[in-house]
């Protein structure tokens, strides 16, 4: 299965992103094949409004049934749920330290969002 | 004539001094208030309820049957207010600026718009002073329909003088509510924060081309670089108001400050210079 991480930079040992909508990369990890790829995410850094619908879009479409994230607003989870992405809040300082909470089975799912949106 | 009252700075007294010119006016006069975020005005001017009604824009809702997944929706929207999954659009309604791309540019006729309410229009009347306020609702984010939506109010208004108490800061809720005034008064505090944000609020108004005035609020208090930036500029300061503690205390209890005769003649001569000013503006227009 592909999990998708939030994260500042391209590589496992990049620092872990808090953020969902605004993070700078998503680095979409193939638990099978133990590889990863980048999905950037420079264009909703700088989006006005929406970012965390336009993300969530693109971590759809990535393909990932898993995403682990610091926060997730109302909109995102609304879209990442409709599509049936499993969402995991992790307190990590790396990318791959989110991936050993994830593979040891330390994340809980996050049943609904866990901050409120962002007004414009 | 219209009159908005206006500032960069929030709380520098622009409700103020909209009610004491509404309460000054001597002949039917309509009051607008357009800080729709928080409108007080009606704290001051209370009266009876004469309408309520609800401010709509208009937002997609889908039609799913027709539907068939193409993502021309979602691509066209400049404010990710539509995200395609699984095949069916998901509309976000609080993100949505109602510019209607989306129901025009699909292909399958799956998107119709429809009103959504995100605030509410009150109407209310006491003697000759006739208030109408936009309130925004709870975790809407659109200022300017309702604030348009009051003012369309006023369009068919009897009162031959409209009185607009606008949002603070100098962004489109506050260029929408000045945008066809015939005067702006620009309300501000004689202090480093009150001509920082006047400087941006001048600004504003300059780029709008409204002709305007200044109103120093608490004057007495900080310093006189409101005073010496007015110079520099040649703009007037139209009135002033010191600072004083009763003025405080009376307001506070939601009275009347104008019970106190110099307040009464302070806003009776600030009408004057007003329709002064308009009417020469009249004659150079002319």
């Amino acid at each position: 299965m592909k999990i998708a991480f939030t994260a500042s930079g391209d590589t496992l040992k990049s620092a872990f992103d808090n953020r969902f909508g605004r993070a700078e990369k998503f680095i979409i990890y193939d638990t099978d094949a133990g590889t990863y790829s980048v999905l950037d995410n420079a264009q909703n850094l700088e989006a006005a409004q929406g970012a965390g619908v336009q993300a969530a879009q693109h971590v759809v479409a990535s393909g990932v049934e898993a995403l682990v994230t610091g926060h997730l607003g109302p909109k995102a989870a609304r879209v990442l749920f409709t599509a049936g992405v499993t969402a995991y809040h992790a307190d990590a300082k790396t990318v791959e330290e989110a991936l050993a909470m994830f593979n040891s089975k330390a994340l809980k799912p996050l049943k609904d969002a866990d901050v409120e949106g962002h007004w414009v | 004539m219209r009159v908005a009252v206006a500032s960069g700075k929030g709380g520098t007294g622009k409700t103020f001094v909209t009610v004491n010119l509404a309460r000054t006016y001597n002949n039917p006069i309509l009051v607008l208030d357009c800080d729709v975020e928080e409108p007080n005005t009606n704290l001051f001017l209370k009266g009876d309820l004469i309408n309520e009604r609800p401010s709509t824009i208009l937002v997609p809702q889908v039609d799913e049957s027709p539907c068939d997944g193409c993502r021309i929706c979602a691509e066209v929207c400049e404010f990710n207010a539509i995200a395609v999954i699984a095949g069916k659009p998901l509309i976000f309604e609080d993100l949505c600026h109602s510019c209607g791309a989306c129901a025009t540019f699909c292909p399958q006729d799956a998107l119709q718009e429809v009103e959504h309410v995100i605030g509410t229009v009150i109407e209310r009347k006491s003697d000759s002073i006739r208030l109408i306020e936009g309130q925004i609702h709870v975790g809407k984010a659109l200022a300017v329909p309702i604030i348009r939506d009051v003012k369309k109010e006023s369009e068919k208004a009897d009162e031959d003088m409209v009185l607009l108490d606008s949002p603070p800061g100098t962004s489109c809720p506050m260029v929408w509510t000045i945008g066809d005034a015939d005067f702006v008064i620009l309300v501000a505090e004689p202090t480093a924060f009150g001509l920082h944000d006047l400087q941006l609020a001048v600004e504003t108004v300059e780029e709008v081309g409204i002709p305007f005035g200044v109103v120093i609020n608490k004057d007495g208090i900080g310093d006189d670089r409101v005073e010496k930036f007015c110079t520099r500029h040649q703009i007037d300061i139209i009135a002033r108001i010191p600072y004083d503690r009763h003025i405080s205390e009376v307001y506070a209890r939601g009275g009347d400050i104008l019970e106190e005769y110099s307040y009464q003649v302070l806003f009776e001569n600030l009408w004057q210079v007003i329709q002064q000013k308009v009417e020469s503006q009249e004659v150079i227009h002319a």
